[in-house]
């Protein structure tokens, strides 16, 4: 079992701040580090990855350093997000030559390529690769040594659904198997679908961790806002008004709309239409107004 | 201190870019002007060191030596290869020496050796000017190697200053100007040719033990330090 720690980590670039004051722990099984672009989660996972002295705090696996040891690397598997790799290699010999750094021979290359089924291509050259086969060989790459913790930054960036599932399905396995996996994302569904625990960074602050569960409920009980257009407005209006669920209801007269504040979300989704039909009221168009992700993360950050 | 699969990634990147073009160009170039002096003047011991001299050493070595030091390790850093390498539990001093020792053996192979080949052209070896510039050559190809791939490893734009260094510095301040000369690779290799060659063909301006004292230093420190920067070698996100 192994853990990684953050312990009231600050991390800045001159002026700018990219982590703030971070404190998080990162254990066995898949955790998905959330948060739009630009909060912090490159910077974050360069320094869990020894590459990025933290200005302030610490960063430790299993309670040793990890910036300037090289020996962390036995346990750590990285996978970048940039696209730079040896282009001039094939794909076996960069996984080969990443094995052989790490002591081992040309079986644990072999292992890792199997592993994420790129031997078909192995023998072509990196520079002929899609996006997707890069990734998986990245992946191969940080595999060969079986390590005990895997770091990926945006790894879905650029794959197609297809790669998406597959490579979801190797992590999935992998943090099932007790392995410490820790991948980064912009995307609220990616997220939702491979991570059991989130931590959630906004704004180089740590905004929100736990299980997924929780913070989808988080985000899903804010106060959503609605357009809404229909045969009768008013009568409409009236009618939602009476119902804990809406919080406020405004006539838009310009719009030719109502503009709905609701408190709970499952509920009015299910009052909305119920009450429509009673009144044989058509409902012409019903429209969130404010669900972008930074919109979610802000709620979250003020949670 | 040396890593087999280091070297043979590094060997791979230098030869292998399109910049290694310039590796093959020089020394062709060298021979080439060897050949056509030869057939024109003949056998001529000053004709020979001054080429020697004036093209291999102050042109040719310096600028194979920024290709090959510099091309060592600048490129992997720029674009974030690096990463698989330092990524390993491989020290990264060890990663520093493997670097310097392909990047010697590249800057001898492409320029020692053709040097050795020009001198044997142009005048067959006569006043042991051929060695002696050879000696030179490999002296500086060490040297050289060292300080570019220091510059690789701590600035983006090394091969400017390299080019920088090894043009205006190296050519034109170390011809010209008394006190650049001792501050100059050239010099501290002339002064070990000098020793090797027939009595008034090469002409060094520092004194041999000054010379092999600055070598060594500058080697040894180039490297010391180019290794303390690889292990605080922060690597940017794409934030």
């Amino acid at each position: 079992m192994t853990i990684i720690d953050i312990d009231h980590t600050s991390r800045w670039f001159g002026n700018v701040v990219a982590v703030n004051d971070v404190t998080m722990r990162i254990g066995p099984g898949v955790t998905g580090l959330l948060g739009p672009n630009g909060a912090g989660k490159s910077t974050l996972i360069n320094m869990m990855g020894g590459f990025l002295a933290p200005s302030t705090g610490t960063v430790t696996i299993d309670g040793t350093q990890i910036w300037r040891n090289e020996q962390v690397y036995k346990q750590i598997g990285v996978v970048p997000e940039r696209e730079a790799m040896y282009d001039f290699l094939t794909g076996r010999e960069f996984v080969v030559a990443n094995a052989e750094l790490h002591g081992l021979d040309d079986a644990a290359a072999q292992r890792a390529l199997a592993t994420v089924e790129m031997e078909y291509a192995q023998d072509r050259k990196i520079s002929t690769y899609s996006k997707g086969m890069r990734q998986r060989v990245k992946m191969a790459s940080a595999l060969v040594h079986d390590p005990a913790v895997l770091l990926l930054d945006e790894p879905f960036n650029g794959m197609d659904p297809r790669q998406r599932m597959q490579l979801m399905d190797l992590l999935r396995r992998m943090g099932d198997a007790g392995r410490t996996v820790l991948f980064s994302s912009h995307i609220l569904e990616e997220v939702e679908q491979l991570a059991s625990h989130i931590e959630v960074v906004v704004a180089g602050r740590h905004a929100a961790s736990g299980d997924f569960r929780k913070i989808r409920r988080l985000m899903t009980d804010r106060p959503h806002r609605y357009l809404v257009r229909s045969s009768d407005d008013r009568v409409l209006a009236a009618a939602l008004i009476a119902d804990p669920s809406t919080a406020g209801i405004e006539v838009d007269l310009k719009e030719g709309a109502l503009r709905i504040q609701t408190v709970d979300f499952g509920r009015f989704t299910e009052l909305l239409p119920r009450v429509a039909r009673a009144h044989g009221i058509r409902l012409l168009t019903v429209s969130p107004s404010d669900e972008s992700l930074e919109s979610v993360f802000s709620y979250l950050v003020s949670a | 201190m040396y890593n087999p699969t280091v070297a043979r990634l590094t060997y791979r990147a230098l030869l292998g870019r399109r910049r290694a073009l310039i590796l093959f160009l020089l020394p062709a170039l060298l021979i080439v002007i060897a050949i056509a002096v030869r057939a024109l003047t003949g056998v001529d011991d000053k004709v020979a060191a001054d080429l020697l001299g004036g093209f291999a050493l102050a042109t040719m070595v310096p600028l194979i030596g920024v290709i090959a030091g510099t091309g060592a390790i600048g490129p992997e850093i720029d674009d974030g290869s690096i990463v698989y390498l330092l990524s390993k539990p491989v020290k990264r001093p060890t990663i520093i020496m493997t670097k310097l020792i392909v990047a010697i053996a590249v800057t001898m192979a492409f320029s020692a050796i053709p040097t050795l080949i020009a001198g044997f052209i142009l005048n067959g070896n006569g006043q042991q000017i051929a060695i002696a510039y050879t000696v030179a050559a490999l002296v500086a190809s060490i040297a050289y190697s060292a300080l570019f791939l220091l510059l690789g490893t701590v600035s983006r734009h090394a091969v400017v200053f390299g080019l920088v260094y090894a043009l205006i510095w190296e050519s034109l301040f170390g011809s010209l100007v008394s006190g650049a000369k001792t501050l100059s690779v050239q010099q501290w290799a002339l002064s070990l040719a000098e020793k090797v060659a027939g009595e008034g063909y090469v002409d060094a301006t520092v004194g041999l033990p000054t010379a092999v004292v600055l070598l060594v230093v500058v080697t040894v420190g180039a490297t010391v330090y180019a290794g303390q920067k690889l292990r605080r070698l922060t690597l940017a996100g794409e934030e």
